[in-house]
This record gives structure tokens, sequence and C-alpha cells, in this order.
């Protein structure tokens, strides 16, 4: 036997070992949903539609995976599944804008720019936390690359179909691509301060950015100058740059990691400079201090409910952000980034109305139909209409008070979550090396599967809850 | 004498003539008498007047119930449609430890060495520290502050969240020792050890846990002999760890011992039952305790819970394991309180025990996690948990339901001074909510 013929029957007898530990639990048929319905008539419940007010005592009809119809006493079709929702809240599935559950890889953080890559090519189906968002109504997530280039890879917009093996089976079809920037600490801190290279000040992050964007016009260009023959060679080809291209384009939405007011300011100046329109701010803990001028912009902040002081840049912040946006029209969203975090969005979005004033409805669409619109999905989800997809979270009390809890989740009118009949362990593939002890401290900052931007390198749970390695991650 | 000016001194001497207004929150802390009128009052968590009057004089709760007379010099209070909670009693925190969580030039909660039982998270407190206001303004009067790092980090101390010196904010002089307990648990999902590894060195910090031990009890043995005889016996040599022993080993002192794995919660028990100090241990942390309920309840001691609004440990636990481990340890009689584990956001203590609530250990049970149960828990509940004449008056006034979000605490008393809701957060929200200049200049 050669060698290679003798790697290649072990990598079979290894894949064949593999494929045994990998074959699901003896009831993941239901977790699987396979087989699931995805017509029903949800009835009798108090329906938060979230932009169209509250229907008491009322009924939803889905079809297809897509609510059909939104009101009361509707009749039943024959042989359709019903669910008594009496007693029960119905709202939108909650969206969270971002988090970086689901896929393996995060951060490129081998350059200032790398447009060029995608957290959408290392999806991961088998990831617990999506069930686990799932158990807190949420049905849609941005999971993004990481913070440590001031232009980073791109994001990508997801359902949570847990139960699907596909990654594929995972993108919203349709939803506009996005990609990351990223501003201040992160980036001068992982390229600044631990290589010696630009940026290691905010003035250096806007000149990488425009830098970058400059180049992408010229690679623009060049390219339209070829096609029109005004050129005799294309430019050599750059991924990097057609990705940018595309964002001078208004192809793709930006969502830049951000903090402090000024770079916020910033990085608006640079996006008039280059005709850039589709902005969404992420984090933005200072942007109450702009929220004129984010305002005036139409630029998107997705913040966190009250988390500050994890760094400098966070010191000067208030948990009002979210109220002072909105009050100032800034079309705004309650996100979560950390793993482990995403399962309480609606308990997040709750803390508006401690600190602000905000209405039922205006707390409601800070996770729903407000991150909808910032990630181009509003047509698709984000509130109770006709003609939306069937993402719909049910609640034993009204979503905003602490006393609630989900007890339904469904997506595409599929139940994902079933707070009754679901078994407690709902991994998907139990992996063999995974059967240790548990971590020392599940802390405040979830299990650390990925690290996430928050800090931008790496947090790491520990037991004092939130705290910060200043490496790179490396997984 | 233009009537204008006339009229502004007027106003400018009835302006000073004027007490600091009571409502005012933006003058400092400043001590009673009050009276809080028409007042529901949660007394207890299982006893509550409905239309009581409370009397604060000095830094107590002079008088509480539904007939009081209103002393004529104190400042009454009308808390028609309102409710008075006790101050609600944190756990586990690292307040005025740290105050920003990247820098460690800020941080003060973790000394260099294993064994460091001698330092005192009290001495390193800032008073001053900015999270302080922003806490307390959802009614958080008390927080266990807590040194983390090490296997005997020093002791933990109870502090008011109001004061100017360390010792000013020290309550019932409660300090208690920390041991972090050898843990066969992964650190984080980046611990790569393999479970010989891990077991291993779970073992060798056991021995040398024991090890310390062995050489404690002896120093203690020492030294008591040497304070009984000081003549006739050689002092011996001064060590540090070994001193800041001392008063858990003479048994004056609870110990702390953070767990959360269910294997090590076990360990920890029989090793404080083999030490013959099982009647000392407060365990904190705890996220596995449900696994292990019984064993704790047999054991008879209490727990410091959290932060509950956490992940499950374990990727096959289900969900709400630990929303739900507080009212589970409390179905098999395990003596709980809560902590959030917290330093920027321990003001989201009520919504851990609301979730905890939630997930089964019910609304009663939950608020007394946060009065009662710590207050017996660190020994000082004749002092704080509860409004009852000669407590300490330790208190918040609320518009509802002291767990829900929407609520709002419109007055607060820590040792009866009547602190201004102000904090950096409110502060900029005046500030900033209709910006002035706003786009234009």
């Amino acid at each position: 036997m050669t060698a290679s013929l003798l790697l290649r029957s072990r990598l079979l007898a290894v894949a064949l070992v593999l494929a045994l530990l990998l074959v699901p639990p003896a009831d993941a048929q239901d977790m699987l949903r396979a087989d699931a319905p995805d017509d029903w008539l949800i009835q009798n419940a108090t329906v938060l539609t979230v932009t169209n007010g509250t229907i008491e005592n009322g009924d939803v009809l889905v079809r297809d995976g897509v609510i059909e119809e939104v009101g009361q006493d509707l009749t039943v079709p024959s042989g359709l599944e019903t669910y008594d929702a009496g007693d029960q809240y119905v709202m939108p599935g909650i969206i969270d804008a971002h988090q970086h559950i689901a896929i393996s890889d995060v951060n490129e953080a081998t350059n200032p720019v790398t447009a060029e890559v995608g957290v959408g090519d290392v999806i991961d189906p088998y990831d617990i936390s999506m069930y686990r968002g799932l158990a807190g109504g949420l049905t849609t997530i941005h999971t993004m690359h990481g913070s440590a280039n001031p232009i980073g890879g791109r994001n990508e917009t997801m359902k949570l179909r847990y139960g699907e093996t596909d990654p594929d089976a995972f993108p919203i079809e349709g939803a506009p691509r996005t990609l990351k920037f990223a501003l201040g600490e992160n980036p001068t801190g992982v390229y600044g301060e631990r290589r010696n290279m630009q940026p290691g000040t905010r003035m250096g992050v806007e000149q990488v950015i425009r830098e970058a964007l400059a180049e992408a016009e010229r690679y623009r260009d060049a390219k339209q100058a070829y096609q029109n023959g005004e050129r005799d060679r294309p430019p050599e080809h750059s991924e990097r740059m057609e990705v940018l291209a595309d964002v001078l384009a208004g192809d793709i939405i930006v969502q830049t990691h951000s903090y402090r007011a000024d770079e916020i300011l910033m990085v608006m100046n640079v996006f008039k400079d280059f005709g850039i329109d589709d902005l969404v701010f992420q984090h933005v803990n200072e942007g109450f201090k702009v929220a004129p001028e984010l305002a005036e912009f139409g630029a998107g902040a997705s913040v966190f409910s009250d988390w500050w002081a994890y760094k400098f840049e966070v010191y000067y912040s208030t948990a009002y952000n979210a109220a002072i946006l909105t009050e100032n029209g800034v079309n705004t969203s309650i996100n979560t980034d950390i793993p482990g975090q995403q399962r309480d969005l609606y308990h997040q979005a709750a803390k508006t109305q401690r600190y602000g004033d905000l209405s039922d409805d205006e707390a409601l669409a800070l996770i729903t139909i407000n991150p909808a619109r910032q990630l181009g999905i509003e047509d698709r989800v984000g509130s109770i209409e006709e003609g939306k997809d069937a993402d719909l979270a049910v609640f034993s009390e009204h979503p905003l008070s602490i006393y609630t809890q989900p007890l339904r989740t469904y997506v595409d009118g599929v139940v994902r979550f079933d707070h009754e009949d679901d078994p407690d362990d709902m991994r998907l593939r139990v992996d063999p090396e995974g059967t240790a002890p548990p971590v020392k401290k599940p802390a405040h900052a979830g299990g650390a599967h990925h690290p996430h931007c928050l800090e931008g390198a790496v947090l790491h749970a520990t037991e004092e809850g939130l705290s910060l390695k200043n490496g790179l991650h490396n997984h | 004498m233009h009537l204008h000016s006339v009229f502004a001194s007027l106003l400018a001497a009835v302006l000073l003539a004027l007490p600091p207004d009571v409502e005012a929150q933006k003058t400092p802390g400043f001590q009673g008498p009050f009276a809080l009128v028409n007042a529901t009052i949660m007394v207890t968590p299982d006893d509550t007047l409905d239309n009581g009057t409370l009397v604060i004089r000095g830094d107590s709760i002079a008088a509480v119930g539904p007939t009081v007379a209103v002393p004529d010099e104190a400042r009454e209070i009308d808390a028609e449609g309102l409710t008075v909670y006790p101050g609600f009693i944190d756990s586990g925190t690292r307040l005025g430890l740290e105050e920003v969580g990247s820098l460690s030039e800020t941080q003060d909660y973790g000394e260099i060495g294993d064994l460091t039982a001698h330092m005192d998270a009290l001495t390193a407190v800032n008073p001053n520290s900015v999270h302080i206001p922003v806490n307390r303004a959802s009614g958080v009067t008390t927080a266990l502050t807590e040194p983390t790092q090490g296997r005997l980090p020093g002791t933990a101390a109870l502090i008011s969240l109001h004061g100017y010196t360390p010792e000013q904010m020290h309550l019932g002089g409660v300090k208690v020792t920390k041991l972090n307990f050898p843990s066969t648990g992964r650190t984080d999902a980046d611990d790569n050890r393999s479970q010989e590894e891990i077991d291993e060195q779970a073992q060798k910090a056991l021995d040398e846990l024991n090890e310390i031990w062995d050489k404690a009890e002896l120093y203690a043995e020492i030294d008591g002999a040497v304070q009984e005889q000081p003549q006739s016996r050689r002092t011996p040599e001064f060590v540090p760890v070994m001193e800041g022993l001392l008063p858990v080993i003479r048994g004056e002192q609870p110990l702390l011992i953070a767990a959360d794995a269910a294997p090590d919660i076990e360990s920890a028990l029989d090793w404080a039952g083999e030490r013959e100090v099982l009647d000392q241990v407060i365990l904190s942390g705890a996220t596995e305790g449900w696994r292990v309920a019984d064993q704790i309840a047999e054991a008879s001691v209490p727990v410091l819970a959290g932060s509950v609004l956490s992940t499950p440990t374990r990727d096959s636990d289900r969900y709400d394991k630990v929303y739900a481990n507080p009212g589970l340890l409390h179905e098999a009689g395990v003596e709980v309180a809560l902590r959030t584990s917290e330093v920027s956001n321990v003001r989201n203590l009520p919504f851990h025990a609301g979730f905890a609530a939630t997930y089964g250990l019910g609304k009663t049970e939950a608020l007394r996690a946060v009065t009662t149960t710590p207050a017996r828990i660190f020994g000082v509940d004749d002092q704080v948990g509860s409004l009852e004449e000669g407590k300490r008056a330790n208190l918040f006034v609320t518009d509802g339901d002291p767990f829900q979000p929407r609520t709002s605490v419109e007055h607060l008393f820590i040792d009866g001074y009547k602190l201004p809701l102000e904090n950096r957060h409110t502060e900029l929200y005046d500030e900033f909510l209709n910006r002035n200049p706003g786009l234009e200049k």
C-alpha cells in the first residue's frame, strides 16, 4: 500500500468513525424539525404587531411559512394545525443586529483592510447558541466579523433555522450584504499598540479608511474605463476592491463598530465625501452625544442596553442612549454582541422604559422592525404583517415584563423552540471531546465560545465576569 | 430701586431661606428626620403594610406602622401610590475595586500571588467610584465586594453604597475570607487540557490547599500558645498569609468558598467537613448547585448564587438552567441569596432576582434572596434586610414592582441619608436628550 493510499484509507476510517459519532441522538428527528408543519393558526393571543398596534384576542394565520392573515376570530381552515395562545402574547420574531454566534471564525486580524473575507464562509449549523437564542424569541441574527480592522470582513444576516444541517440553509435569501468597519481602541490596539503600525490613533483609522475607499474608486474607474474601451487591460482583479467598489455603489450596508462621538462624526464625514449613504453604527455608546447629526445623516444606531465601563472609550456612557437616540429620530436597535447574551433581548429592550420613557411599541421596535431596517430586510421580517415571514415569538406574559417566559418560537412558520416539548439536551451533534466538565464559570460573558467585538480582540468569560485579554483571538 | 430688582432681591431672600428641598435630588445626601406617609411598606417579604408611616431618625428607622405619629420636625414625604422596600443586598461584586474593565491600573481586586489571604478588599474600595451612585439608583444599598485572584485571594467586605471613607461604608464589620476552591472545570472554551491533566492539576491544587491549611492550623496553635503565655514562648516568625487565615482557623470569620462545577461543590463540602470549618462556609457562585442541591442542603451551607442572567455551564443543559438554579436550590432546602458578580451593572440585581423569581424561585423568595436572607447569612440581620424599627434606614421608594424594568425608584435612603438619584447616566440624559445647540450653532 502506498503512503498516500494508506493515508486515504486512514482518512476514510476516521471519516466513518466521525460519521458514527455524528449520528444524532434517538429523538433527534424532532430536533431537526424535518417534518414540522409551516402552516398554523395561532389563536386568542394578544398580538403585538409592533407596526400596527396591538390586537387583543387576535389570531395569526400562517401558510407556507408566511403570515397570510392577522385579525380576530379567523376561521380555521380544515386540517390546519392550531395553537391556542389564550392569555399569551405573540410578537414578531426578535432580531439581534450584532452577534458572533453560529460561525467558527470571527476576526481576520491580519491586515487593517480585509473586505475580501466573510463570515458567511464559516457558518456552523451545530452551534447550540442558535437554539438558546430561539429560546429567547430570537429568529434572526446579524452575525458579524470582528472589530480588529478598520475595514473588516462581510457579516451574515441569518435565520435561526436550527435543525438544518446545511450551512447554506441559514442566510436570508436576498438580504443585502453588509460589511464591518471598526474604529477606536480595537484597531489602534491591534495594529498601533501591538504591531507598531498604522493605525495607532483615531487619525490613522480615518486615513486607512480613506485610502482604501480612494483605491476602490480608482479600481472601479479603471474597470469602467476598460469596459468603455478606454483602457487596454482591466485592473488586476482584487476581491477586496470588488467589495469596496460595491460599498461605493451603495450595494452594501456598512456596519461600523464605534464608541466615541468624534469617530462617529468622522465616518459620516468620510462617507459624505465618497457619496456613501448606507451606514449603521454598532455599539455607538456615545451616539447620544451626536444624535442630531446621526438623524440628519440618516445613519442607524445599534446599541447595548446598559453595558458600559468595560473599557475607557465607554466610561462616559449612559444607559439612556437608546432613548435619547430614539427621541432624536435616529433609527435605533438594541443588540447583544456577546455569545450567550442573545437569549434575553426582550429584557434588554424593556430596560429602555427604566432608562428613558419609551412606549411599549417603541421599546419592542428596538429589537424587531428597527434592526430589520438596519439590515435592509424590513420587507420580510420585523413586524406581524400579512405577507411577511411567519417569524413569531410567543410569550407567557407581555415580553417587556420581567415575569415573562418565552414559550414558542416560529421561524418561517416552523416551531423551532417549544418550551413544553423540547428535550433538555438540544445538541444536534455530540462532540466526543466535549464531554469534559463544564467551564469553571459561565460568567456574565457567556460561554466565550467565540470572541466578539465588544473589546475587539478577545473577551474572556472568567470568574469575575467580563474580563479582557489583550491577546488576539487565535481560534 | 426698580421694581424688578426689588422683586429679584425678595426672590433671592426667599430662595436662601428655604431649607434644602427634600425633592431637590441635586443636593448631596443629608439626614432627616424624615417621615414617609401614606406608603405601602414592605416590612419583610411576607409582611406588607398597606397605608403606613415610616419615620427615619438619624441613621435608623425610628418607627414603622399603620398609626405612627409624624414628628413635628420631620420632613414629610407623601408616598401615596408608592411602595417602600428594604435596600437590596448584592452578595457578590467587585464594586469600588474596579473602575474600567480593560485598564488594570484601575483594578484592585487581584493581587499577585496564589496565597494572599491577608489582602483586605476594604482597604482598596474607592468610595467615590462613579459606579456607586449609578448602581444604588436601582435600590441596591449594600454589596459584598470581593478580591478574586489566586487560591486564597483575601477578605471580602460588606459595604454600604454611601460613605466617604471605606470605614464609613463598611457594614457591620463584616469580612469574609475567600477561597477559590480547586476546580475540575474548564476555565473557558480555550482551555484545551485533557481530562487527565485537569484532574491531576485539581488534585495537586487540593494537596497544596491541605498543606497550607495544615500550616495555618499549626500557626494558629502556636499563636494561641504565645498569646496565653507571652513571657515563656518565643513569638514565631510573622507569616502574612498565615496571619490572614487566623480568623478563619479560629472560627471567628466565615469562609466564602467559590465553586461552580458540581464535582467541585461536592469536593468543597467534603473538604470543609474534614477541616471542620463546614459551619463557617458560605458557598458562592454555585452555578451547578442544582445538580448537587440535596448535598448542599444536607450540609446546611448557605449559597450566594449567581450571576443568574447567565448561560448554562454545559451545552447539554436546558437553556434556562442558570435562571432556574436559585429556585431549584431553594426547593431542596438551601438558603439562597443572589449575586450579580458585577461592577458596572450591580444595578441589575433586581433583574437577576426577577429572572430567578420567574424561573421557579417565586417573587417572595426572590425578594428574600436580596434582603433578609443575605442579611442573615452575613450576620447583620439585626441591622439590614427589613424595615423594622431600630434597623438601619437603608430603603428605597418605587412607583411599582422593584423587579420590573419599567418601575422607577423615586427616593433612596442609606443610613438615614436621603441620597441623590443623579449619577453619570442620568446627568448625560439630562444634558443630551435635547442637546443645545442641536445641529446649528
